[in-house]
C-alpha cells in the first residue's frame, strides 16, 4: 500500500491525540480547511468478510467528498458506517475509530447520531405518506408539533432541495404521485428538514435519468455551501463535476487515495487508482 | 433558519429515557405466545403419558405429576397398539387405536386418490392453459371453498353424498369410510389446487420461453418441463392437503358410520382418529384410562400432523432452494 | 434423396405434428374438465343451500329463540353466541398475534432459531382443531376450572387462532419494504417510532385482512369448542355471563343433526341455520379478499 501523505509526516508512534491533531493539520493544509469526521484503522466485516482494511481518512468540513471505486468495493458500507446504518444488515460489525463532534461515534447512540448526519437512499424511499408528511416526518420525530413552524420547516427544507415550486400547491397529495427525480429531492429534503450538519448520498443518481441526476448534482452543490455533502457514486464524470475532494477505494476495500479532486484526476499517485480512472478496471 | 436545533430538543430527551421499553414489551408477548403455543404440545404428550410404562399422571396445576401408579397398571403403550377400542366396558378396558388408524390411513389415501387429481388439473388448466380473468376468479373460488365450515360440508355430505353411496354401491348404509373419503377429497381439493397453482406459477418464465422455442407444444411444456420444476411445490400442496384431510373431524363425524371396528373396507363404517376423540370426549370420566387415551388419540393425530407439515415444509424449502430463493 | 423419400419424411414430421396437437387438445380438455369440478361444485352448494332454505329464512328465523325443542323459532341466540365467542377470541388472541410478529419481524435477531420458531408457528397452524378442543378441555376447563363456559372456549378459540394471526400479520409486516425502514431510521427516529409511524400504517391492511380471515375460520369451528364451551338447547340460549355454556351457530346445526330427537321435523331450520352460517362465513371472506385486492391494486411501491 502506498503510503498517503499524512501517514508519511505523522509520526506512528505518537499518541492517538497527537495523531488526531497531525491529520487535523494535514487536512488543513491540504484542503485549507477543518475537518469534521476522522476515521482511524477502521475495519469492516460482514459475518467473517472483510469489507473494508484500515481505512483512515479525514473528511474536510467544506465541500463535496465524493468516495468512489470499483463496484462491491465497500463505499456505500464507508458511508453507512458514518451514520451507523450498516446496523440494519445483521452480523455487520465494525471496528475502530470515526471521530465526530470529539467522540467515537461507533460507540455513541446511532438515534442521537442519525439527526445530525442525514443519509440519501440509492433508489428514492418516501414514504407512502403525502408529500408534506415525508418532510414534516423528522421534525415531528424531535417532539415538534407546533403547526406553523412545522410549516416554515417543511417549506424551508422543500426550497434547499429544489422542490418547493414543483410541489408549492399539491403539499397533501400522495408522495408516490411525484417522478422519480422529484421523488430523490423530496428524500433530500426529507433528511434536511431535521438540519443535519453532514449529508450523506449514496449513488443518489443511480435509478435516475441523466436530466434528472443533474438538478441532483447541482442541488448537492448548493447545499454544500452549508453543509458537509458526502456523496458515493461509481460515475467518474460525476464526481469530477460534483466533488471538490475524491477517496478512492479499491476493490478489496482498501483506501487508495484520498485529496482534492483534482489533483487526484489529474495526477493520481497510485498505479491501480490510475488504471481505475482510466477505465482500465472496474 | 425559522426553527432552530434547541426547539428540537426535549422530544428527544424524552425519547432517549425509555428507549428500549418497546423491544421489553414486544419479547414478552412474543414470549407468552410461543409458551402458550409450547404448552399445547407439552399438554397433550403429558397427559398422555399414562399409557408409557406403569405411570400415573396427576394433573396438577399447569402440568402434570408423574407418579408410579397402581391405578393405571393394566395399561401400557403397547395397548394402544392392539386392535380393539372399548374403553367404557366396567371389568376389561381396551384402547387399542389400530382400528383408528386404519380408518384414517383409508379414508385419507381414498380421498387423496381423488382429490389430488382433479386439483393438480384445476391447477394446470387455469394457471397454464386458461386465460387470466379466469385464474383470479379460480383463486377467490377456491379461497371461498376452502373457507366453508366443515360442519357444513359435513351437513352436505350426510344429505347428499351418503344416500348417493348408498344407493349407487349398494350398501348398507351411506355412513361409510367412501362418503367419508368423498367428502375429504372435496374439502381437500381447494387446498391441493390453490397451492399447486402457486408452486406452477412460481416457476420462472424462461423455462417455458426456452421449451417453447425449442419447438415443444404448450402440453410437452407443461408435462416435460413445467411439472418436474415445480414437482417439489405440488408435492408438498398435496402433503399440506392431506394434512388437513386427516385433521377433519367434524365431517367425517357425521358421515363415517363411528364403528369402531378394525377393517381396511372402504364400504364399511368406520372411525377415524379426530371421531373417535370427538365421540368419546363427552362420556369419559376426567382423569380416568379412558380420558388419557383420548389424549394418546390427540397424541397421535399431533404426530401425524406435525411429520406432515415438517415433510411439507421441507420440499418447500427445497423448492426455494433450486430457484436459487434462500429463505430470509 | 430421392423425392419419394423426401414425401415420406414430411409425410412422417407431419403425422408427428399432428399426433402432438392430438395430444395437447386431449389434454387440455381432460384438464378443462377436471378444473370445471370446482365450479360446478361450488355452485351445486351454493344452489343447494339457497334452494333448500329460503323458505325458511324468515324475520322471525333470525331474531327470535329456538321453541318447541327446536322444532320451530330462531337462531337469533346461535347467532349471538358465535358472534361473542369469535369476537372474544380475536380479541385475547390479536395483541398477544400482532406482538409476536412485530418481534419477530422486526426486533428478534435473525438466526437458524427464528427460522425453528417461524416453522413452529407454521407447524401449529396446521394442528388439526380437534387437538385444540383436547387442549382447551384439560387445561382450560380442568386445570383452571373455567367449567365448560364462554370463557373457555374464547381461550381455546384465541389459541386455535393464534398461530394463523401471527403467521398472517408477520408476513403483512414483512411485505413493508426495507427501504422504508431504512429512510426513517437515517432521519434518526427510534425502531418504535419507525415501526408505529411508518411499519404499521404501511402493513395494518394486510394484518386486518388476514385477522378477518381468521375470524372467519374461527366462526366455523365446532371442533374445539364442542366440549369447552358450547351445548345444544339450553335452558336459557342466551349468552349472559363469561362462565356460563353458550350456544353457536355450528353446534346447533350438529345438534340439530346428531343430538336431536326430531331429525326430519327441524329439516328447515337446519338447511336455515347452515345458510346464515355460510352467508357469514363467506362475506367475511369476500370483504377480506375484495379488500385486499383494492390495497394490492393502490400500492404504488
Amino acid at each position: 500500500m502506498v503510503k498517503r501523505p499524512e501517514h508519511r509526516e505523522i509520526d506512528a508512534t505518537a499518541g492517538r491525540d497527537a495523531q488526531v491533531d497531525a491529520t487535523r493539520a494535514w487536512v488543513k493544509r491540504t484542503f485549507y480547511g477543518e475537518t469534521i469526521i476522522e476515521i482511524w484503522d477502521l475495519d469492516f466485516f460482514y459475518g467473517r468478510n472483510r469489507v473494508l482494511h484500515d481505512v483512515s481518512l479525514g473528511i474536510p468540513k467544506d465541500g463535496v467528498t465524493a468516495i468512489m471505486g470499483p463496484s462491491g468495493c465497500g463505499k456505500s458500507t464507508l458511508l453507512r458506517t458514518l451514520n451507523r446504518m450498516y446496523e440494519v444488515v445483521p452480523g455487520a460489525r465494525a471496528t475502530g475509530e470515526v471521530i465526530f463532534e470529539g467522540e467515537n461515534l461507533l460507540k455513541s447512540d446511532p438515534v442521537i447520531l442519525r439527526h445530525k448526519i442525514g443519509m440519501v437512499f440509492q433508489r428514492p424511499n418516501p414514504f407512502p405518506k403525502s408529500i408534506f408528511d415525508n418532510v414534516a416526518y423528522g421534525p415531528r420525530i424531535h417532539g415538534l408539533r407546533n403547526r406553523r413552524k412545522l410549516a416554515d420547516l417543511v417549506e424551508d427544507a422543500l426550497h434547499r432541495a429544489a422542490l418547493w415550486d414543483e410541489v408549492k400547491d399539491r403539499l397533501k397529495d400522495s408522495a408516490f404521485s411525484l417522478s422519480g427525480g422529484q421523488q430523490q429531492r423530496l428524500c433530500i429534503a426529507r433528511a434536511l428538514a431535521v438540519r443535519p450538519r453532514i449529508l450523506l448520498m449514496d449513488e443518489p443518481c443511480s435509478a435516475l435519468d441523466p436530466k434528472a441526476s443533474d438538478r441532483i448534482e447541482h442541488t448537492a452543490r448548493e447545499l454544500a455551501e452549508e453543509l458537509t455533502v458526502i456523496i458515493v457514486t461509481h460515475n467518474l464524470q460525476q464526481a469530477g463535476r460534483v466533488s471538490d475532494n475524491v477517496a478512492v477505494l479499491l476493490a478489496d476495500g482498501e483506501l487508495a487515495e484520498f485529496g482534492p479532486t483534482r489533483s487526484i484526476f489529474e495526477s493520481p499517485q497510485d498505479e491501480r487508482v490510475a488504471d481505475y480512472l482510466c477505465g482500465r478496471f472496474g | 433558519m425559522s426553527v432552530s436545533m434547541d426547539e428540537l430538543g426535549p422530544g428527544l430527551k424524552i425519547r432517549m429515557k425509555n428507549r428500549n421499553i418497546d423491544c421489553y414489551v414486544f419479547f414478552t408477548l412474543a414470549l407468552i405466545s410461543l409458551v402458550a403455543l409450547g404448552v399445547i404440545l407439552y399438554f397433550i404428550f403429558a397427559q398422555a403419558i399414562p399409557f408409557v410404562g406403569k405411570l400415573k399422571v396427576v394433573p396438577e396445576g399447569m402440568g402434570a405429576i408423574v407418579k408410579w401408579g397402581q391405578d393405571y397398571s393394566h395399561t401400557r403403550l403397547w395397548d394402544l397398539f392392539s386392535t380393539r377400542w372399548s374403553p367404557a366396558s366396567y371389568k376389561h378396558q381396551f384402547f387399542g387405536m389400530v382400528p383408528m388408524i386404519v380408518a384414517t390411513t383409508v379414508i385419507t389415501l381414498g380421498a387423496m386418490a381423488l382429490a389430488i387429481p382433479f386439483g393438480l388439473s384445476a391447477a394446470v388448466f387455469v394457471g397454464e392453459v386458461g386465460p387470466r380473468w379466469l385464474k383470479d376468479i379460480f383463486k377467490t373460488v377456491l379461497e371461498l371453498l376452502a373457507a366453508v365450515p366443515s360442519i357444513v360440508y359435513g351437513f352436505f355430505g350426510l344429505i347428499i353424498i351418503a344416500p348417493w353411496v348408498r344407493e349407487s354401491f349398494d350398501v348398507v348404509s351411506g355412513s361409510n369410510g367412501l362418503s367419508a373419503a368423498l367428502i375429504l377429497s372435496i374439502m381437500a381439493l381447494p387446498t391441493i389446487a390453490s397451492l399447486a397453482e402457486d408452486a406452477l406459477h412460481a416457476v420462472p418464465n424462461t423455462y417455458r420461453e426456452a421449451s417453447l422455442a425449442l419447438g415443444a407444444t404448450k402440453w410437452q411444456t407443461i408435462w416435460r418441463t413445467l411439472i418436474p420444476a415445480a414437482s417439489s411445490g405440488v408435492i408438498g400442496a398435496g402433503i399440506l392437503g392431506m394434512g388437513r384431510a386427516v385433521g377433519e373431524t367434524m365431517a367425517v363425524l357425521l358421515v363415517a358410520g363411528n364403528s369402531a371396528f378394525l377393517t381396511w373396507n372402504i364400504f364399511r363404517s368406520m372411525r377415524p382418529l379426530t371421531a373417535g376423540i370427538a365421540l368419546d370426549m363427552a362420556e369419559s370420566v376426567h382423569g380416568s384410562a379412558h380420558y388419557h387415551a383420548l389424549f394418546a388419540l390427540g397424541a397421535m393425530l399431533l404426530l401425524i400432523a406435525l411429520v406432515m407439515n415438517w415433510t411439507a415444509e421441507w420440499f418447500h424449502v427445497r423448492l426455494l432452494r433450486r430457484q436459487g430463493i434462500r429463505e430470509g | 434423396m430421392t423425392v419419394d423419400q423426401e414425401i415420406q419424411k414430411e409425410q412422417a414430421v407431419m403425422q408427428e405434428r399432428r399426433k402432438r396437437s392430438m395430444t395437447q387438445w386431449a389434454a387440455f380438455v381432460l384438464l378443462g374438465i377436471g378444473s370445471l369440478f370446482g365450479f360446478f361444485f361450488l355452485a351445486f352448494i351454493l344452489y343447494w343451500v339457497i334452494s333448500q332454505s329460503a323458505s325458511a329464512i324468515s324475520w322471525e328465523f333470525l331474531t327470535a329463540a329456538p321453541r318447541d325443542m327446536a322444532r320451530a323459532g330462531g337462531i337469533a341466540p346461535m347467532i349471538v353466541g358465535s358472534i361473542y365467542i369469535t369476537g372474544g377470541a380475536l380479541l385475547v388472541a390479536m395483541p398477544f398475534a400482532l406482538g409476536s410478529a412485530i418481534w419477530l419481524s422486526e426486533y428478534a435477531w435473525k438466526g437458524w432459531w427464528l427460522r425453528a420458531i417461524r416453522i413452529g408457528v407454521n407447524t401449529l397452524a396446521g394442528v388439526p382443531s380437534i387437538v385444540f378442543g383436547l387442549v382447551g378441555l384439560g387445561l382450560f376447563v380442568f386445570v383452571f376450572d373455567f367449567g365448560v363456559s364462554l370463557l373457555a372456549g374464547m381461550c381455546t378459540l384465541a389459541m386455535l387462532s393464534l398461530p394463523i394471526l401471527i403467521r398472517a400479520s408477520e408476513e403483512a409486516l414483512r411485505s413493508v419494504p426495507r427501504s422504508f425502514r431504512e429512510g426513517a431510521l437515517a432521519l434518526g427516529a427510534t425502531r418504535w417510532y419507525m415501526i408505529r409511524t411508518v411499519v404499521l400504517p404501511t402493513a395494518i391492511p394486510g394484518i386486518l385482512t388476514g385477522s378477518v380471515l381468521g375470524m372467519a375460520r374461527a366462526i366455523g369451528e365446532t371442533a374445539p369448542i364442542m366440549f369447552t364451551a358450547t351445548a345444544f338447547m339450553l335452558s336459557n340460549p342466551w349468552p349472559t355471563s363469561l362462565f356460563e355454556k353458550v350456544a353457536t351457530l355450528p353446534y346447533h346445526l350438529f345438534g340439530l343433526i346428531k343430538i336431536s330427537q326430531h331429525y326430519n321435523e327441524t329439516k328447515a331450520i337446519q338447511y336455515g341455520t347452515v345458510f346464515v352460517l355460510m352467508v357469514v362465513v363467506t362475506l367475511l371472506n369476500l370483504t377480506a379478499i375484495i379488500w385486499r385486492t383494492r390495497v394490492r391494486r393502490k400500492k404504488a411501491w
